[in-house]
Parts: structure tokens; sequence; C-alpha cells
């Protein structure tokens, strides 16, 4: 291999860039947002769809994470039961801070066309959500733009988690 | 959306308010009178009571005496050849007659016949397990218990099978109200945040189309963004949508929609 020699000086100075911390931290955590597999539909079929080549999440950082310990963002896919909300809430818990939700599609945003006993109405009774996504289901692209929506979330807020405004349930 | 209205006395009611309706039905024929079941009909009923018996779709229907059930399955599945149960549920009858009706249907793969085994039971009466005959029943009794509170004897493992193990209620049955009862509208929230929570959360909103312009907590206008509970009765400032940060992030390109050419084929 060919030895370089480096001169800082001459090639327009130093490599030192500077920046926030709040926006290198960001930088970092929306280029890196690694989603838990949390298929509960048909949504579930977008959101692969998304995840594959076609559409090609891992462009954006996002590659589908198979354990809530090393996520830090669920994208509720699909129709959330209610014997199916403690689970929602146990793996949300799972998941360390910083975190960010994805409601995906209208069943887990208002419990869709399921107006019955068994259909949680909302997953934001369940667990604070960051975007909204309408659709049913939403075209990858959608879930892309919800994606790209967080990241500038993410990008406008303060690194330290603690002075964000969040929106809590209990 | 539809106004929800009780439905407790559903059965009593007509269902059609036509005065003209005639409701269908489909013709009924005696089995004794046909090749296929008549062989059926006769062993049938020198073994057991049967209340009544018509062939009708193709499939002979027979209803019994509750206490029987047991039995009259066994024999069809060991004398009569109908070796498969593919269906096992029951039908609430509980306004109309204070009854649920039980229901066997079986089929015969070498004669290429089905049956229908009728039989009917108070709403607190218990009936045997067929599970002993066919392994399918577990399941299907199950669900029969879960949804219609229909309780089986001797059945291996007396569980719900859809709804959580802690419900309460059936479902199934036409006195449940669809939006759920107050345990089940309540349910999520009391099992994981406590009932002291409920005032937080506050009830269900069971309308999915209600949008409220103003509430800026769980509503917000693309291209409209203002920050979470802010005032908007006033009207809100535009504020263009941007895909990134202006100058971009670093080393992230940024794209230009001018520089991009879209190309007529692949």
């Amino acid at each position: 291999m060919a030895e370089h020699k480096v001169d800082y000086s001459a090639s327009g100075g130093l490599p030192v860039m500077l920046t926030t911390v709040d926006k290198i931290v960001n930088w970092g955590r929306s280029n890196s947002l690694w989603p838990m597999t949390y298929g509960l539909a048909c949504c579930a079929i977008e959101m692969m769809a998304t995840g594959a080549s076609r559409y090609d999440f891992d462009r954006f950082g996002t590659i589908f994470r198979a354990s809530p310990r090393q996520s830090d963002l669920l994208v509720i896919a699909g129709t959330l039961t209610k014997k199916h909300a403690e689970f929602l809430r146990r793996l949300y818990d799972q998941m360390p801070d910083p975190k960010w939700v994805i409601s995906m599609g209208s069943c887990a945003n208002t419990g869709g066309m399921f107006n019955t006993y068994a259909t949680v109405q909302g997953a934001d009774r369940v667990i604070p959500v960051d975007i909204y996504l309408p659709g049913c289901a939403p075209r990858p692209e959608t879930l892309q733009y919800a994606l790209m929506m967080l990241q500038r979330k993410i990008r406008s807020e303060s690194a330290n988690m603690n002075k964000n405004v969040r929106r809590r349930v209990v | 959306m539809r106004k929800y209205t009780p439905k407790n006395d559903l059965q009593k009611k007509s269902y059609y308010n036509d005065r003209f309706w005639v409701a269908p039905q489909t013709p009924k024929f005696d089995p004794s009178s046909d090749s296929r079941f008549c062989n059926d009909i006769k062993l049938l009923k020198e073994n057991f009571k049967v209340l009544n018996e018509y062939v009708e779709l193709n499939f002979l229907v027979v209803t019994i005496n509750a206490k029987d059930n047991f039995n009259v399955v066994k024999f069809f599945k060991e004398e009569l050849n109908y070796r498969m149960l593919t269906e096992v549920s029951a039908i609430d009858y509980l306004a109309q007659d204070g009854e649920f009706e039980i229901f066997y249907q079986m089929l015969n793969l070498k004669g290429r016949k089905r049956a229908r085994i009728k039989c009917r039971i108070k709403e607190k009466q218990a009936i045997e397990s067929v599970e002993p005959l066919f392994r399918s029943a577990d399941w299907s009794e199950r669900e029969m218990f879960d949804m219609y509170g229909v309780k089986i004897n001797n059945h291996p493992y007396m569980k719900r099978i859809l709804m959580p193990d802690d419900w309460q209620g059936h479902p199934l049955r036409k006195d449940y109200p669809l939006e759920g009862d107050e345990f089940a509208q309540w349910y999520e929230v009391d099992k994981i945040f406590g009932k002291e929570a409920r005032d937080i959360i506050g009830p269900e909103i069971r309308d999915a189309a209600m949008i409220d312009r103003y509430d800026t907590k769980r509503f917000s206008r693309l291209g409209h963004e203002v920050p979470y509970g802010a005032d908007i009765t006033s009207g809100e400032p535009d504020t263009p949508i941007q895909y990134q940060e202006d100058g971009g992030v670093p080393l992230i390109g940024k794209m230009d929609p001018k520089q991009s050419k879209n190309i007529e084929r692949r």
C-alpha cells in the first residue's frame, strides 16, 4: 500500500470541523435509527417492503433489529389488540432511551376500521407516539417520509432528552 | 359513524321491516326417502332419541338431546363412518328461547356426505366434551367457551383461546355490545397503568374521523407545524416543508430537485 504524506497545513486546514454537541449527537441519532421488527398486521408487509431493496431503509441508516434492547425506534405496524397492548408497553419499556415511536397506519393511530371491543383505539393510549402516519396501509414512500419527518424532529430537539418536552402517558 | 343501538332484544324483533319480505327457505327433505342417508337415519333412530331430522342442502341434519351428544358423535364416527369433525360451535338463542344451540358438523369422506348434529342447552348448562373422539374439538370447544360461555365437561384444558385469560364477558353473545362493555373499554388502561390512570388517559375516542382543527396537542398540519400545545385560534404560520436542515447535514448530500432528471425508461 502506498504511503501518503498528509500536509494538513497545505490542504486547506486541519481536519477539524466545528459544530455543537446538539448537532453532532442528533446527527448520529437521526441517521442511525434502528427500528424494532414489530409487525402486527398488514402494515408489516409495507414495513418489510420499505426495508427491502427497492425502497431500502438501510440508506437512512435504519436497520431493523430483532430486539427492543438494541432499538431506538418502534414502528407500530398494524392493529393493536387489547390482548397485545401490555406486550407493546413492555417492549417499549425495554427499549433504551432515547427512543421514538412511529404509529403506522389507521389501526395503530385510532383503531381504524376496527371499532370493536378487542382493538385498542389508538396506540397512544398505551405509549407516547411521535409520528402518526395515516394510511391503510401506508405506502413504503409514506413510511420513508415519516422517518424523514422523525429525523427532522430529532434534529430540532436538544441532545439532552430531559430538556425536551415529551408527551408522556402517566 | 353509525350510532350504536343496544341489541338486547334484537332476536325478538323482526330483522326486516319490509312487510312484503318473505325470508327465503331452503327446501328440506325427509332423510328416509334419501338414498344416501336413509340407512344412517334408520340406524341412528334405533339407538338414540332423534327429536327432528331432515336433509337440507345435501346435509343430514339431526336434532338430539344434549345429554346424548358424546354418544351420538361417537356413533356417527364409528358406526356411520363420519370420520371427520369439521366444525363445532354454538348459536346464541338466549333472548329468543333462553338456550344455546350446539352443533357438530361431520364429514363422511367415503360416502361423500355430510351431517350436522344439533342439540340445545340452557344458558348455565354444561355439555360433554367430544375431545376424546376428535382432537380438533379441543380448540373448537375452547373457542365456544371463550365466545359464548358454554361450559364443557371433561375437557382437557378448559381455558379461553382468543381473548385474554382475565377477560370478562363472552363477546359473541348477541347482548354483548360491539364496542365492548365498560370492562372491555378500559381493559388495557386498567391492566397496564391501573384504574387510577383512567382520568389521565380519558375514554376511548370511537370516532376515527374526529379532527380538532385547533388541538395542537394531538393534531398538526403538514407545512404549518407549531410548538406542542400552542394556541392557533388566530391562525398559524406557514412553515414550508424542509427535508433537511438548511445547508444540509454533515457528510450527507442534499438533493436539489432542479438537478434531478426523470428518465423515460429504464
